[in-house]
């Protein structure tokens, strides 16, 4: 069995119009299940990942041969337990796990579609996975549940879906992207174009990668999912593999060699150009956009039940923003819980090991399904 | 369950719309749940007992009575709770203002000052009381704005706050806790 062969796709014959104006059609949208749907049809889960994320939330990934993104949350007896639910990991369009992406072939010039692949949003990868309903013709979901990215579909699927869930499980996000988030998802980007690899964006066919400027923009990211705290315990000045200061450029300190091995593990498995792609999709990602500024007109419509979760000491997708989607859910009388998870792990806490978190969701979802 | 939750459970009308602020643990919730109305949810400031809150499969939302009410909309609710943490707010004459705001109907529960025990206790002793009711010492309470029912009257009758109770003086001598139902 090939690599590829791995990677389960539903190939999307409907027309979707994207928000950038074009229209695609017969293109491909990978995703991955755990567990069993059951008769009713009432135990299914739709999980959506973050940046970096794919369809490999639980288990091994069988590309990477890594633990799914997810493991601590999603698998039998665990937070999102598989023996109980049906969960469908959906990717993203644009992305670069199986989905129609920008390293996908163009019919037309035979060649990758590098940076002529159009811009996505939010709005049009959350458009593409609700093909994955029917696909499993699934009439209405029991939850959607996402983190960071992941959180920014759900809102948009509910928005976009009102009825189609009981439940949605936004965690750590924004329902509109920040000068400072957009800020550095630039960073990000310029250091990937800054690489002369890059070539455009037609790095595929002129067989180069734009290795050296996308662990650049890993490596500042990652800082940004961790929390000054959290650094300064797990490495604060200690030195890698040496007793004293070499003065030179080196990687002397820890912290230094840690981000560089995360630089380098991430090329590996990501592509360029949909980093490119998808930190644009978070960019353009304005829910009240649509209406009139109003963010609470986003969910008028819907009956699902709303749980956010946010985490101390995450300065990316802080408290307070995760806090705006609640008020404007309360401005409009819906169902909404809310809870902010003490811990020191910055916003990639949601993919950790934190037991406030993790017994949240499983408590939140076991009791609601009670209910339905 | 303590007795004050049966009082105010059985002042709440059947499938009302009820905000519980101060949830605690919610206990008093879970009882209206299920026995009165599945329309409620809670607000609750410590973080281990929303832990419990959602444990118990209740809708409650993390955050400050004297900060987070002015979220919801005028007259959102057909009761808001309130539990015996009037007296612990920094401003309580705002989030009463809000509670009623927010509410058809507020009920508001009080640890009376005014009870026999708390007056004999500052009489003869000459401290600040400790009863069952009010725990805490002078130095530790997180009690900030004591009450007696009289006072608390007294406040709703300056500003014309319908509030319903019979029979003042007598349950101001011997009632550890006053239960009020607040109307606009």
């Amino acid at each position: 069995m090939s690599e590829k062969d791995k990677i389960k796709t539903l190939l999307v014959k409907k027309p979707l119009k994207l928000d950038c104006g074009q229209t695609i059609s017969d293109f491909p949208l990978a995703y991955e299940t755990y567990g069993k749907l059951n008769d009713k049809k009432d135990n299914a889960i739709l999980v959506f990942h973050a940046l970096t994320g794919d369809q490999f939330a639980s288990g091994t990934n069988p590309i990477t041969k890594k633990d799914g993104w997810w493991n601590y949350a999603l698998g039998p007896g665990k937070a999102i337990d598989t023996d109980k639910y049906f969960v469908i990991a959906a990717n993203v369009i644009g992305g670069c796990m199986g989905s129609f992406g920008p390293s996908d072939i163009n019919p037309e010039t035979k060649k990758p579609y590098g940076t002529n692949f159009p811009v996505i949003t939010i709005n049009d990868m959350v458009n593409a996975q609700y093909n994955l309903l029917e696909y499993f013709k699934i009439e209405k979901l029991f939850c959607v549940i996402g983190g960071s990215m992941g959180g920014m579909q759900v809102l948009q699927f509910v928005s976009n879906f009102p009825n189609k869930t009981h439940t949605a499980i936004p965690i750590a996000c924004t329902a509109s992207h920040s000068a400072q988030n957009i800020a550095l998802n630039e960073l990000g980007r310029q250091s990937i174009m800054a690489d002369r690899n890059w070539q455009d964006g037609f790095y595929e066919e002129k067989n180069k990668q734009p290795d050296k400027g996308l662990a650049v923009a890993r490596m500042a990211a990652h800082i940004t999912y961790l929390s000054k705290a959290g650094l300064q315990e797990k490495f604060g000045r200690k030195l890698q593999e040496r007793d004293d200061l070499k003065f030179s450029f080196d990687a002397d300190f820890q912290i230094e060699s840690y981000l560089r091995y995360q630089g380098s593990v991430f090329v590996d498995r990501f592509d360029a150009n949909s980093y490119l792609y998808i930190t644009r999709a978070m960019d353009y990602f304005d829910l009240t956009k649509k209406f009139g500024g109003n963010l609470s007109k986003a969910f008028e419509k819907s009956n699902t039940k709303f749980f956010i979760i946010s985490f101390t000491s995450d300065w990316l997708y802080p408290t307070s923003e995760n806090r705006e989607i609640v008020i404007a859910l309360n401005a409009i009388g819906k169902d909404v819980g809310f809870v902010e998870i003490t811990s020191d792990k910055g916003h990639d806490s949601f993919l950790l090991d934190v037991p406030d978190f993790l017994n949240t969701v499983r408590n939140f979802l076991n009791k609601s399904y009670e209910k339905i | 369950m303590k007795k004050e939750f049966y009082n105010i459970a059985n002042l709440v009308t059947k499938n009302a719309k009820i905000l519980d602020v101060g949830c605690g643990n919610g206990e008093l919730m879970k009882y209206i749940t299920e026995n009165i109305s599945k329309d409620i949810r809670g607000i609750e400031l410590s973080k281990s007992n929303v832990q419990k809150c959602v444990e118990k499969g209740l809708t409650v939302i993390e955050g400050d009575a004297e900060k987070d009410l002015k979220q919801f909309p005028d007259n959102s609710f057909d009761f808001v709770i309130l539990s015996q943490t009037l007296q612990a707010f920094l401003d309580p004459e705002n989030v009463l203002n809000e509670l009623l705001r927010i509410g058809k109907k507020a009920i508001v529960s009080i640890p009376n000052f005014g009870h026999w025990k708390v007056r004999l206790h500052l009489l003869l002793k000459g401290t600040m009381p400790v009863t069952e009711n009010l725990p805490n010492e002078w130095y530790n309470t997180p009690n900030l704005h004591m009450c007696t029912i009289k006072d608390f009257e007294n406040y709703c009758k300056q500003r014309n706050i319908k509030i319903n109770l019979k029979n003042l003086k007598f349950q101001n001598l011997f009632s550890e806790l006053g239960i009020f139902i607040l109307e606009k």
